[in-house]
């Protein structure tokens, strides 16, 4: 504080304009402190709120008194992978975001390397269409169809169902990021030889591994958290995370511990991939939004 | 090499096909999800055409009747559910885009400049963003909840009057504005930071050294050239927004609860197909909404072009 003041008074008594500027200065670079720090805690205190009451007793989370100064428990852990089983939910979850990943791998990079090598642009349209539309316009006729053929409830309809939501994140990313691959590598094992196929696969896969770890993460992330299809479409076996923890609300008074738990057992898996790959969930998530 | 191949009968059939896929690759590449697109995009959009020319309901395999435009004249007249969600959706939309947008900026903004722990800052930042949105409608829940939660808390420290938030049908559409401003201002700010690290320092510096105070270098120059990147953040957002369910469901149910307070053409559309199994109903209301969408869509890329000229 007095450091401040030195600084803000001492030295340099004949610069008027940097003694007229210094105090605004402080105060400009104040204000932003205290700015960041409020961004911060908005966003931060809900998710400490609802980490908080997830390890709270009931009686805890309904006292206004006790926010802070509480007896921890495990209870609501307890309850959420015992008696609502959420370990196979989590399973369930795991599988239909690592096959609606692979799936989207397999179909979408040579996809986005077909629309920047050869300039596909009318699959772009198409890739945004899917954006678009709404998720419950699909639903129906899937709905229609699949229980007609019986495949609603398995695996393989939830994995197909999230490539809606994985595929064209997917080509969104690696058409971006070929599009930032030289040609003239290709160009070069061509002429050493290789077919056009070859130096993809030889030369240019390689290269995209970023790439390819960026729209990985993020597939999985939003296959993840999404809800409206493993609503419709999973069955009590099949069920998926997001589904089960609407379910606890269902009954007549709300185990608010509990339901903390489970939202906590959804969201901080995610929150953790994000913390570890952070730069690779910023340059997908804004993949194509820059360029204008 | 390649002689060595011609001499051997099975790499020439090798280099053909090789040949052959090289002559090809555009397609083959694309084909796949070409396939993909078709078999679970368009033909479904078709289907929901076909279905919204008729009165499907009830069991999938009840046989159904072509009743022409009947749905469609259904909801246009109807005043109690359809025009009210419609207009939830626009107010919706509108509200949390703007106070997203005007948001984001601010904030990318306040973080554009390097300072310590500004790695830090943008990880916080993402979490809202990654968080599973049911979840994220679960935890407002408990906050927003009149009796207990930690809203009513805070009002109650500063003096303010309890207020019923979700639970009031007056509040519920605000509240969820809220919830998704949390939770999808991050995004804009992302995509602002991402524009503003791309944009050259020359015009900034030449205004800085012709005197430009803060505010004008922010209005005349940092602004027009963001403009492209923020219309695209407004039409991705406005994308999401438009189709909000999960938090609704989550914190109101199905109907948007007791009164609909809540309810948005999208809540309304899965209420009449999956709760009530009117599949020709829904299937004709959700190609009213898609088609709003569009039009909104062309609506913001035309603004967007406008205010990239000026």
């Amino acid at each position: 504080m007095s450091a401040t003041q030195a600084l803000v008074t001492g030295a340099r008594p004949r610069a008027t304009s940097p003694r007229r500027r210094r105090p605004a200065v402080i105060v400009a670079g104040a204000a932003r402190v205290v700015g960041i720090a409020a961004v911060v805690l908005a966003f931060l205190i809900p998710l400490i709120w609802m980490l908080l009451a997830s390890f709270k007793r009931n009686l805890d989370v309904v006292d206004p008194s006790k926010v802070f100064s509480f007896t921890p428990t495990l209870n609501n852990y307890d309850t959420v992978f015992g008696a609502q089983d959420f370990g196979a939910f989590i399973v369930n979850s795991i599988v239909v975001g690592i096959g609606a990943t692979a799936l989207a791998l397999v179909i979408g990079v040579p996809a986005a390397y077909g629309i920047a090598r050869f300039k596909a642009q009318s699959m772009t349209a198409f890739l945004l269409m899917a954006r678009v539309i709404p998720g419950v316009s699909l639903l129906i006729p899937w709905y229609f169809l699949f229980s007609q053929i019986h495949f609603v409830g398995t695996y393989g309809v939830l994995i197909l169902t999230h490539l809606f939501v994985t595929m064209p994140l997917v080509v969104a990313i690696m058409t971006s990021f070929f599009d930032g691959i030289p040609t003239e590598l290709e160009e070069a094992a061509q002429i050493d030889g290789s077919s056009r196929i070859g130096a993809f696969v030889r030369v240019v896969l390689p290269l995209s591994v970023p790439g390819i770890a960026t729209s990985s993460i993020l597939s999985f992330i939003f296959s993840w958290n999404n809800f409206l299809f493993a609503l419709v479409l999973s069955n009590q076996e099949t069920r998926t995370l997001p589904v089960a923890i609407v379910n606890f609300t269902s009954y007549a008074s709300v185990d608010w511990g509990g339901l903390m738990a489970a939202a906590v057992v959804i969201t901080v898996p995610v929150m953790i991939v994000a913390l570890f790959a952070q730069r690779y969930v910023v340059s997908g998530l804004t993949a194509g939004a820059t360029k204008g | 090499m390649s002689s060595l191949a011609a001499s051997d009968p099975r790499g020439s059939f090798g280099n053909r096909a090789v040949n052959w896929i090289d002559a090809h690759l555009k397609w083959i590449l694309i084909a796949p999800s070409v396939i993909f697109v078709g078999l679970l995009i368009v033909f479904p959009i078709g289907y929901t055409i076909f279905l919204s020319l008729t009165d499907a309901a009830g069991a999938v395999t009840r046989p159904f009747r072509f009743v022409g435009l009947k749905n469609y004249v259904t909801w246009l007249t109807d005043v109690e559910r359809f025009w009210p969600a419609a207009g939830r959706t626009a107010y919706f939309t509108v509200l949390a885009l703007v106070i997203e947008l005007v948001l984001g900026l601010a904030i990318a903004l306040l973080l554009r400049k390097t300072f310590r722990g500004q790695g830090l800052v943008r990880v916080f930042i993402l979490l809202p963003l990654v968080a599973t949105p049911v979840a994220v409608g679960m935890m407002w829940l408990l906050i927003f909840e009149p009796t207990i939660g930690f809203a009513n808390t805070v009002m109650k420290f500063l003096g303010l009057p309890a207020q019923g938030w979700l639970s009031d049908s007056g509040q519920a559409l605000n509240t969820l504005i809220f919830i998704d401003v949390w939770q999808w201002t991050p995004m804009v700010v992302l995509i602002l930071l991402a524009g503003l690290s791309t944009l050259p320092e020359e015009p900034d510096e030449a205004a800085r050294v012709d005197g430009a105070n803060a505010w004008q270098r922010f209005r005349h120059i940092t602004l027009p050239l963001l403009a492209p990147v923020i219309g695209s953040a407004a039409i991705l957002r406005s994308i999401d927004a438009l189709k909000t369910f999960d938090i609704i469901y989550a914190t109101k149910g199905m109907g948007g609860g007791s009164s609909h307070e809540a309810e948005t053409l999208n809540i309304l559309a899965y209420g009449q197909a999956f709760q009530f199994s009117q599949y020709g109903k829904a299937s004709a209301l959700l190609i009213l909404f898609f088609l709003m969408i569009i039009i909104s869509l062309l609506l913001l890329a035309i603004l967007r072009k406008k205010g990239t000229r000026v």
